[in-house]
């Protein structure tokens, strides 16, 4: 009889304890609010364009969090859906063209003698990529501007225009070498790559 | 200093030294078909001067140099074209004397086969050298002069990365550096480049190491060279008997001439990963830029010219030539036999990590150390890649002892970032694991294409970090804003209530103050927040009034009061306005915003203002009433005060309206908002006349009721009558004031604004002074009355 209640006791005593521990643990190391959504909203391409049809990166960043889509994200393209799929080990979807397609990177440019200085692009900006004050010229500052365009639909004169960057030589890097065919008849037409000597 | 490596007697010892030196090994390497023997039979060519010599601004690690020279000048030899720009950057110079004809876009040196900026000289075949400041002893010359001729020079390393010379002569600030080597390899086949120069030039080599030892006073000085060059080691150890550095023979071995590899070898040293050379005490130079900074430093000679090998079965006479730096790989080629039809492709660089040539117009630059022009049997293009067979040759011949097969998959599958943790970026591309490599796979170019990739994402994440931060600075911006605004709203509602609560006070003060809660309220309006103050002084001047009242005089002072403050508030109103306005025009639309809570509360005040005179009025209404019971003649009160009503619905009415103009306000409506400022101007005018015309007949009625009383009391008044006079006077005053008041608003201009409001401000402390004197006119006249009667 007394073992049993020795045995009672002793695994009541130990669930007091772990009890108490959990508890304190819950309260001393309590995580304010979801860890996930950071870590989502660290891959958003940040364009805060809104394509996806949040107000920005991070809410659609709290929407994933949430269970939503992960191809709302035109600007982050293909590479994001896929960081995406790892990062919550879903299934990576093509890009819901619905929200856009995905485009070589671009930055906004003000033609700048065509500009009224009415500040709408100012106001408009996500990122305050865009100097100016009341009929005064603005400009872009490109290396701020994340292209995301949503300065275009203001301006009242349409003087803003969407340049594809060109990065140059320092953007450069080598391309993935190509899968070649090994079948020795679709080798056919195979052409060096290299300067035409002759 | 410098004697510490100059000869010693004890050198007849050095090559005992030199032989019995360990030299360790490092992991890998592979031993392809050598071919150097192509084209290091004859002795260095110089080729002729080209017709046209083009040359890129940017030939070095770093950045672009910058332009000095102008379109169409005539340069000499060895001039500067262009500056260095910033610490990691080099100069360039005119290879020989001519015209700079253009700055255009032109192929350069770069796999990519795209264009760059290049300066286009057109030789006049004169090579004519500019002044040189030749140095017989550079012990002579301090240390940091050496490193500023060198930087003058435009020296780069002309190993192949084209690293600015100068930034390596500098010793590292924590540490001494303990082993300089002087990379003298050239493992990769077919070069042949430095062989030639070390046989031929040793001399120059040793001297120009001796030169850099000279500024980095290293513990030892070692070159590094592949037995495979018996001559040139010969060389090198006759050229070096007299002084302390050591000639290390090392076995042939690609890549032994890679940087990290030459330290394993010669010092059993290890770079760790993420580090260089400086940071385990070594300086690596190749002898092509020990002899350059030997030129340099000797004769004062800027890096114009480079020997490079060029060989293939493509070219009739391969061998090595002294090219000039911008000198077009074409017509270089065809000086010496280059049978295009036999060429497969043009390699700059070597087989193992040169890249084909896009363009063959591409110059040479300060890093070209070899043009190979391979037939289709000698480098034949590889075949196409198979599966990968796991057979791990690449791993076994990996000198950065990496794990190939790994980061082929990581690179493949675009996980990157597991190929970085498998130091993807330690990897040399030396291309030993794909000449192993049994299935023919591209793997160095993989990593390539990863590295790229990598560092391209890296500086995505940068750049989108840095978006995220703006995006969070903007909106806490608009929050704060957002708050501010509110707590502005808050801190007006308050006042509002308190200024309800005030009077609240003051009306429950009524019934001891008798008919006196006009003159209490008016105050209270004025000083809300020193409610007591206002009671008390309303009190007072319900004394006084009492009295004058009892001489048949208090209903003129209080319309007049209550008159004076309605117009006073009218003014401040319009002040305000004024001063928004000006606001907003002279700044930025961000502030129609204050304007609006300007105007609002404008309105506030009106609405009190308004309420207060609505109360007055209605007392007033009752006491004229009373004087009208006790003294039956006041009959032209009642219009005026209409008057006055009209003029503060106008009032009311023409702010709604700035308002309504504000509400819609935009930066092009400040115009609009300036017209309805004016409309604003003509409707407080026309409030003014209102009153003068009140105030006008009231003097009159003060007339007439003074001569009433007078009529009353049946008694000539004598004492009266220059009260009376100095009344009159002050309303005169008051009128001709206002007269003066309305012309100004008449010609008022948004710019003369300001001056009317200043102008305004005067009249009314006039008027208010000659108020003054009227009230103190009138109690003395009635007390001088109620004793006379």
């Amino acid at each position: 009889m007394s073992v049993i209640l020795t045995a009672i006791l002793a695994l009541l005593g130990l669930a007091a304890v772990f009890g108490a521990l959990l508890g304190f643990a819950s309260i001393r190391f309590k995580v304010d609010g979801n860890p996930i959504v950071d870590e989502i909203d660290s891959l958003l391409p940040q364009t805060q364009c809104g394509q996806c049809g949040h107000p920005g990166c991070r809410p659609y960043a709290e929407s994933i969090a949430e269970g939503g889509d992960i191809n709302k994200c035109p600007p982050g393209g293909e590479a994001t859906i896929q960081a995406l799929a790892e990062l919550l080990d879903v299934e990576a979807t093509p890009l819901d063209s619905e929200h856009g397609e995905e485009i070589p990177k671009q930055v906004a440019v003000i033609r700048e003698d065509e500009c009224i200085g009415c500040t709408k692009c100012i106001q408009a900006c996500p990122i305050d990529a865009i100097l100016g004050s009341a009929k005064h010229m603005h400009t872009v500052i490109a290396s701020e501007c994340t292209g995301c365009d949503l300065c275009v639909e203001p301006c009242p004169v349409d003087c803003i225009d969407m340049v594809p960057v060109d990065q140059g030589l320092a953007a450069w890097h080598w391309h993935s070498p190509k899968d070649q065919n090994i079948i020795a008849t679709d080798k056919m037409g195979l052409v060096t790559e290299g300067a035409n000597l002759s | 200093m410098s004697t510490s490596f100059k000869a010693t007697p004890s050198s007849t010892l050095n090559s005992k030294i030199i032989s019995t030196r360990t030299i360790y090994d490092f992991h890998g390497g592979i031993h392809p078909e050598e071919m150097k023997t192509l084209s290091n039979q004859t002795a260095i060519a110089q080729p002729p001067i080209p017709p046209k010599l083009v040359l890129p601004l940017q030939q070095h690690i770093g950045k672009p140099s910058q332009l000095i020279v102008e379109l169409g000048q005539h340069v000499l030899k060895g001039e500067k074209l262009a500056d260095a720009d910033g610490m990691i950057s080099a100069a360039l110079h005119a290879p020989t004397s001519g015209i700079i004809d253009s700055l255009i876009d032109h192929p350069i040196a770069h796999p990519s086969g795209e264009s760059g900026a290049c300066i286009v000289l057109i030789p006049d075949g004169k090579d004519e050298w500019c002044e040189l400041e030749p140095c017989e002893h550079y012990e002579h010359l301090s240390v940091s002069k050496i490193q500023a001729k060198v930087r003058e020079a435009g020296v780069a390393g002309m190993g192949g990365a084209g690293f600015p010379t100068e930034v390596k002569l500098h010793p590292p600030h924590h540490d001494k550096v303990a082993t300089l080597i002087l990379n003298a390899a050239e493992c990769e086949p077919y070069i042949t480049a430095d062989d030639r120069l070390m046989r031929e030039r040793a001399e120059e080599v040793i001297q120009g190491m001796e030169i850099m030892a000279y500024a980095l006073q290293p513990g030892e000085c070692l070159i590094g060279i592949e037995d495979n060059k018996p001559e040139a080691i010969a060389a090198l150890r006759e050229a070096a008997k007299e002084t302390h550095i050591e000639v290390c023979v090392i076995p042939t071995k690609y890549p032994s001439g890679g940087e990290k590899q030459i330290i394993k070898l010669l010092t059993d040293k290890e770079v760790p990963n993420g580090q260089i050379p400086a940071d385990i005490g070594v300086m690596c130079q190749n002898v092509g830029t020990a002899a350059a900074v030997y030129r340099a430093i000797r004769f004062g000679e800027p890096l114009i010219s480079r020997v490079t090998t060029l060989t293939g079965e493509g070219i009739e006479q391969p061998g090595n030539v002294e090219a000039l730096i911008g000198t077009p790989i074409d017509w270089l080629l065809s000086q010496y036999g280059f049978q295009a039809k036999k060429a497969e492709r043009l390699i700059m660089g070597g087989p193992m990590m040169g890249y084909t040539l896009k363009h063959i117009e591409t110059p040479i630059v300060k890093t070209t150390n070899c043009i190979l022009a391979p037939t289709h049997k000698d480098l034949p293009p590889p075949p196409p890649a198979q599966a990968c067979i796991r057979c791990g040759l690449c791993a076994d011949v990996c000198p950065a002892v990496l794990l190939p097969q790994q980061l082929y998959w990581f690179s493949r599958a675009q996980e990157y970032d597991k190929a970085e943790h498998h130091n993807l970026f330690d990897c040399i591309e030396c291309g030993a694991c794909s000449y192993v490599c049994p299935s023919s796979i591209p793997l160095v170019q993989y990593y390539r294409h990863a590295k790229g990739e990598i560092k391209q994402q890296k500086q995505e994440q940068l750049k989108s970090d840095q978006a995220r931060e703006r995006f969070e600075a903007r909106q806490f911006r608009l929050e704060r804003e957002q708050a501010e605004k509110d707590a502005k709203r808050k801190a007006r509602a308050d006042a509002a209530a308190k200024a309800q609560a005030a009077k609240k006070v003051a009306a429950a003060a009524k019934p001891a103050g008798a008919d006196t809660d006009t003159q209490a309220n008016v105050t209270q309006e004025d000083t809300a927040d020193t409610k007591k103050a206002a009671i008390q002084a309303a009190l007072e001047r319900s004394k006084a009034k009492n009295q004058a009242k009892s001489a048949s005089q208090p209903e003129d002072v209080i319309d007049l009061d209550a008159l004076k403050t309605a117009w006073d508030k009218t003014q401040a109103k319009l002040d305000k306005m004024h001063d928004a306005l000006d606001d907003a025009k002279a700044n930025n639309p961000g502030q129609v915003e204050k304007l609006t809570r300007a105007v609002e509360k404008n309105q506030m005040r009106v609405t009190q203002a308004k309420q207060a005179w609505e109360k007055a009025s209605t007392s007033l209404m009752t006491e004229t009433e009373t004087s009208k019971d006790t003294k039956t003649e006041q009959p032209s009160e009642t219009p005026d005060l209409a008057a006055l009503a009209t003029a503060l619905e106008k009032a009311q009415s023409k702010l709604d309206k700035m308002q309504d103009a504000l509400d819609n306000a935009q930066p092009e409506q400040v115009e609009k908002l300036t017209r309805a400022v004016d409309k604003n101007k003509v409707r407080v005018n026309q409030a003014k006349q209102a009153w003068q015309e009140a105030s006008a007949s009231q003097t009159t009625k003060v007339e007439t009721s003074i001569e009433l009383t007078a009529n009353t009391a049946d008694q000539p008044n004598k004492t009266e009558q220059p009260d009376i006079d100095a009344l009159e006077s002050a309303v005169e005053k008051a009128q001709s004031k206002l007269e003066k008041m309305q012309d100004a608003l008449d010609n008022a201009q948004p710019e003369q604004i300001e001056k009317l409001t200043r102008a305004v401000e005067k009249n009314k402390v006039r008027v208010q002074t000659a108020e003054n004197a009227l009230k103190a006119a009138i109690p003395i006249s009635a007390t001088t009355q109620n004793g006379e009667q």
